[in-house]
Parts: structure tokens; sequence; C-alpha cells
């Protein structure tokens, strides 16, 4: 995770085409300087920054999807339920599924488990589309394949 | 008795989709009409059209072609009018619920 790019991310675990689902992968980092705002004394991730998280995962699955035809752009969250804390220093593990795929949209269920347990989820809305400009995709291509991405996963739809 | 301004009942599919847009845009419900434009009168905005899309889309076990429909608009092929004005969309849908079943 880094959080000073917005890499909430570490690595792509799993992706499973055939279930629409995802797994990653993530350790929050020791130290931050958000953690010296949120909160002072009392370090902990914020629960917006889980949100993007179970975002991110939940993109990279839809960017599977599609076969990197599609960019994935977080729309709406509902349900967000953040169900215990979460330090510094903590491995995550994310999990995202596809509910729903619309025309230009789609709806994915994320959570998050610590050791286990679940410490939070929620239903997301994503708007699809093309990507912007080819600096875009390539960017994110380069993304994908330093989280691992699973391009042969895509090869054997 | 019959209403003078509505001799024909409307359709189960504009109830479905009625409810759907009362529940998830929190518009009262006897204000949603088959005349009514989802866009102009009703004021529904994209995001929130998402939220109708996916639940017409689970309600009727469809995938309505938005992308398709905007791009005709946006080409000049089709107006908003064809596609969301309710009794328009309501048949747009019956005619994706038909296609499933052929």
């Amino acid at each position: 995770m880094r959080l000073e790019y917005f890499q909430l991310i570490d690595r792509i675990v799993e992706l499973k085409l055939a279930d629409q689902m995802i797994r990653t992968e993530a350790r929050v980092p020791a130290t931050s300087t958000i953690f010296e705002g949120h909160f002072p004394g009392y370090p902990l991730m914020p629960g917006v920054l889980l949100i993007e998280a179970m975002a991110q995962t939940s993109g990279w699955l839809l960017i599977a999807i599609t076969k990197f035809a599609r960019m994935p752009f977080f729309a709406a969250v509902k349900e967000a339920k953040l169900r215990s804390f979460v330090t510094p220093g903590q491995q995550l593990a994310l999990s995202g599924k596809l509910v729903h795929e619309g025309s230009g949209f789609a709806v994915t269920k994320a959570e998050i488990r610590c050791e286990g347990k679940l410490v939070c989820n929620c239903e997301i809305t994503f708007r699809l589309v093309e990507f912007p400009n080819t600096e875009f995709r390539a960017n994110m291509e380069k993304m994908a394949a330093i989280l691992e991405f699973p391009i042969e996963a895509l090869q054997h739809e | 008795m019959t209403d003078p301004g509505h001799t024909i009942s409307p359709s189960p599919t504009f109830d479905t989709v009625a409810n759907i847009i009362s529940e998830t845009c929190d518009i009262p419900r006897d204000t949603i009409k088959p005349e009514s434009h989802a866009i102009n009168d009703l004021g529904i905005d994209s995001l929130d059209f998402l939220d109708i899309a996916f639940a017409i889309d689970k309600a009727f076990g469809i995938k309505m072609p938005l992308e398709q429909w905007t791009q005709e608009v946006n080409d000049g092929k089709a107006t908003t009018d064809q596609y969301f004005q309710l009794n328009n969309l309501c048949t747009r849908i019956d005619e994706l619920v038909a296609a499933k079943g052929a």
C-alpha cells in the first residue's frame, strides 16, 4: 500500500473470471503522515481509504471482465460498513465480486478481512467508459504488471 | 367510474418501473405518470438513472442498452423522449423481455 500514490492494494492474489471474483492483498504502512492527523496518538486507517481499497480491488476485476477495453470509474458506494478499526502495519485480504454488469456500468460487492475477520464491506457502482487516452491505458497496464495482474487468465476465456 | 384522463390502465411494466423510480429517487409515486419524462419531468440525473437501470435490469432479467440509446441520442438519430419518456421506456423494456424469451 503506497498511500502517497493512492495505491491501496499491493498484489492481485487470485482472479477467477468464471466466478467473476477477485482477491487482492495489502499491508497498511507502519508509518504515514495520514496517521499523524488520523488520529494524533491513536493512528487508524481512514474508513474512506478502506472503501477506496475495495473500489480498487473491484476495479481490477472489472478491467479483467472487460479485457482492458473499459476503465471503471467509481460512481457510488452503498451500505458501506466499517466494522472494526484497522491500524498501521496490519495485513489485509480484500475481495470483490460482480453483482451486475449493465450497459456502461457495473455493480460489485467487496469486503476486507484482517486475520480472517470481516472488517468492512460495501456495494460499489462503477461507470465503465472507454479509456480517455492511450497514455492512461498504458499506465494502467504498467500498474497491472506491478500488481501481478494475471494476464493469462484473460487469454483462457 | 373511470378517470377521464387515464382511460387505459398503466401496464404492469409501468407499475414496476414507477415503483423502482419512486423508491430509488424518493419521488412520490403518484407524481410518476406514463407520460412523464425521466429527465425533463422527474429530474432524474445520470447517476440516479444507473441505480434505476440496475433495478430494472434485475427486475426484468434484461440488460437495457443504455450506451446504445445514449449514442443514438448524441448522434441525432433518436430523441430522449423515445427512451426516457416512461411509456416509451416501458415499451423498450417489453421488447427486451420478449427478445429474451424468443
